[in-house]
């Protein structure tokens, strides 16, 4: 375990895993009373994983999502009220309102965009790690996907291409243990971190996902490795999700009770401010960063709120970066 | 001027744009080895042009037979500041790739609200009336004219082989270019300069009064010949080619139709939902009144292709088919 990290950067681990937590848990009720459309998959829980990763990412480094994927741009640094005026569907959304949940994406902190198809941008993360060994500039790309996307083809094509080449890229695979109802261990079989071998390159699992350190230190050794030129590594972080697969749907027979209420003890933002506490941060320090968070929050909404929804014209742009337009 | 086969003009293409910006690379399956002849002055490593020698292994390498991960790979490196060209050899295997296409390539500029730009080209040939059996014949451009997004080119001639291309490679959109490989050997003159075709300016291969011919892709030879045929028999064709199908050149269609008054579309690809399906809409919708006889559409039928040459003979539209189309519409007997 790393001990060279500063109480400042833990207080902003804390800060991180905290805006995506209040801004999902914000989310999550905003759905409930209709006023987020679509289908919205929240990371509550899987924090950790999440800000553990960016945060030994640079801030120009590559990184691409999956449908769960409010926490990543989050866990980059992007702005709160552009993701939230996007989940609403509003014109000053990070994607003009044509993204939604599914599809966030905020190139300005490296964030290369969600896929609602599972697996498929893998190869994206893959495809930016090889232009910036072709064009020799020093960034590294993380793919971010699930124990489901563990069995699509596409990421095997990617981590060999990305093993023969040299790629700095690493395959972070958050495995939350459940392919929406299906437990991953009954489709899919060994261990996901063992496969990296097969390809020659380091795998590695990090068997307590909710602490952020273990994550962090994990991610910044393959990250180190990718920026020196050795190539890429798969990074397995084993975690929980605390919501439902997506907000709204209620199936309650696939995950034991008991192992929920397990895995609702493990909160990653406790297991932080505990080690902050033992750092000599007070209580009162960790309410009043809380407080921020949820005033942070506040204005995001009321952002969205206030932002006007998309004239209709905007449906028919950003196809081309020319005027062709739909027949 | 120089004579140059099709073949060439691509080769030609691809080292002017790689000898012009860097950020130009090309992948695919056996492109060091110039397998295909577009990435080479011969097959011989020590030839004059051989891409590898030229650029180095950063600029052009073999892939993986991996068409999805290689189009994503293309793809991210397209939104990051690569310009890659993709060599998929058979169109066939652009379906490998399909969720590629569709869901990353076509829709992340889309999706992410102009955010990205996704400079890429992926060629392919079609390998056609070859005797290839059912897995290499395909001619599967309509199905990717169905995916908003993309931009797809079939050039017919080697001027337009090397234009377009040049064209397709500065776009800052996905461009598919599918190519006949029944064109691989044409020989024609082409500019020695560095030229553009601009995409969706279509091209009249014969000008004339009586019937508009729109041909694409390998049909385009067929249908000059057959113009040519009908215009000893005093019957004027207006031969146009599209070369472009995204963005297509509807102007150039329509005045055509417009002043003929007529119109056959032929093409090599299946019948329904096909580019000439496409055309023939089109024309019902703009310029109903202008015609004089129905929309004859001639193409493959909605059938797989057989191996044996004498049965994928009778698979494609001929310059007889296409001759008879003619006579048919402007009325004359047939011959």
């Amino acid at each position: 375990m790393r001990t060279d990290i500063s109480t400042s950067t833990l207080l902003e681990m804390q800060r991180r895993m905290t805006r995506i937590r209040r801004f999902e848990e914000r989310a999550a009720k905003m759905v409930k009373r209709g006023l987020i459309p679509g289908a919205v998959h929240t990371s509550i829980g899987q924090e950790a994983q999440v800000v553990g990763a960016c945060m030994a990412l640079d801030d120009d480094d590559y990184m691409t999502g999956n449908h769960r994927s409010h926490g990543h741009p989050i866990g980059k640094g992007s702005s709160l009220g552009p993701l939230m005026a996007e989940l609403v569907g509003k014109a000053t959304g990070v994607c003009r309102g044509k993204g939604g949940s599914l599809h966030l994406a905020d190139f300005s902190v490296g964030s290369l965009g969600e896929s609602g198809i599972v697996g498929s941008s893998i190869p994206i993360a893959a495809g930016s790690a090889f232009a910036s060994k072709i064009l020799g500039r020093p960034r590294v790309s993380l793919a971010f996907f699930g124990d489901g996307a563990a069995n699509q083809g596409v990421l095997y094509e990617a981590m060999n291409m990305a093993g023969v080449w040299k790629l700095p890229v690493i395959f972070l695979c958050e495995n939350n243990q459940y392919a929406l109802s299906t437990p991953a261990h009954t489709v899919t079989s060994g261990d996901i971190f063992e496969r990296a071998a097969g390809f020659g390159i380091p795998g590695v699992r990090v068997d307590d996902g909710q602490d952020v350190l273990a994550v962090y230190d994990a991610v910044k050794t393959a990250a180190d490795r990718a920026r020196s030129g050795e190539g890429p590594s798969l990074v397995e972080v084993m975690t929980y999700r605390f919501n439902e697969h997506s907000e709204g749907l209620r199936i309650d027979n696939y995950r034991d009770k008991e192992q929920v209420g397990e895995w609702l003890r493990r909160d990653p933002l406790d297991y932080l401010a505990a080690r902050l506490r033992d750092r000599g941060v007070t209580d009162e320090h960790l309410k009043a960063l809380d407080a921020e968070v949820m005033d942070e929050v506040d204005r995001a909404v009321e952002f969205a709120n206030e932002s006007p929804y998309p004239e209709p014209s905007v449906a028919f742009e950003d196809l081309y970066t020319d005027e062709v337009t739909a027949v | 001027m120089s004579v140059m086969s099709y073949l060439g003009a691509i080769g030609a293409a691809q080292r002017e744009a790689m000898e012009a910006d860097e950020r130009v690379v090309i992948m695919g399956e056996d492109v060091e080895a110039n397998v295909y002849g577009t990435t080479g002055g011969g097959k011989s490593r020590s030839s004059e042009g051989d891409f590898l020698q030229l650029f180095g292994r950063n600029r052009i390498r073999n892939t993986p037979i991996s068409e999805e991960g290689i189009v994503g790979i293309a793809a991210g490196a397209a939104m990051t500041g690569l310009r890659p060209i993709v060599d998929l050899s058979y169109s066939s295997f652009l379906y490998m790739a399909m969720d590629q296409f569709v869901n990353q390539v076509a829709k992340n500029r889309y999706m992410f609200g102009g955010q990205a730009s996704m400079p890429v080209v992926f060629r392919s040939a079609m390998f056609y009336g070859l005797n290839t059996g059912a897995h290499h014949s395909d001619r599967p451009y309509p199905m990717f004219m169905n995916v908003p997004g993309l931009k797809i080119i079939a050039p017919a001639s080697p001027e337009d082989a090397k234009g377009l291309l040049r064209a397709a490679i500065d776009s800052d959109d996905p461009v598919l270019a599918f190519e006949a490989v029944k064109l691989w050997g044409l020989k024609g003159e082409v500019s020695d300069e560095a030229f553009r075709i601009p995409l969706g300016v279509a091209r009249t291969a014969r000008k004339g009064t009586d019937v508009t011919l729109v041909a694409i892709s390998g049909s385009v030879p067929d249908a000059c010949a057959a113009a040519d045929r009908l215009a000893e028999e005093g019957v004027s064709v207006e031969v146009i080619d599209p070369r472009t199908l995204v963005p297509l050149d509807t102007t150039a269609i329509l005045t055509s139709v417009a002043k003929t008054g007529r119109l056959v579309v032929v093409e090599p690809a299946h019948r329904t939902c096909g580019a000439a399906a496409e055309i023939s809409a089109l024309v019902a919708e703009e310029v109903f009144d202008a015609l004089k006889a129905p929309i004859v559409r001639l193409t493959a039928p909605d059938m797989q292709i057989p191996f044996s040459p004498s049965l994928e003979q009778q698979m494609y539209p001929t310059r007889d088919g296409i001759t008879a189309a003619l006579r048919r519409v402007t009325g004359l007997k047939p011959a």
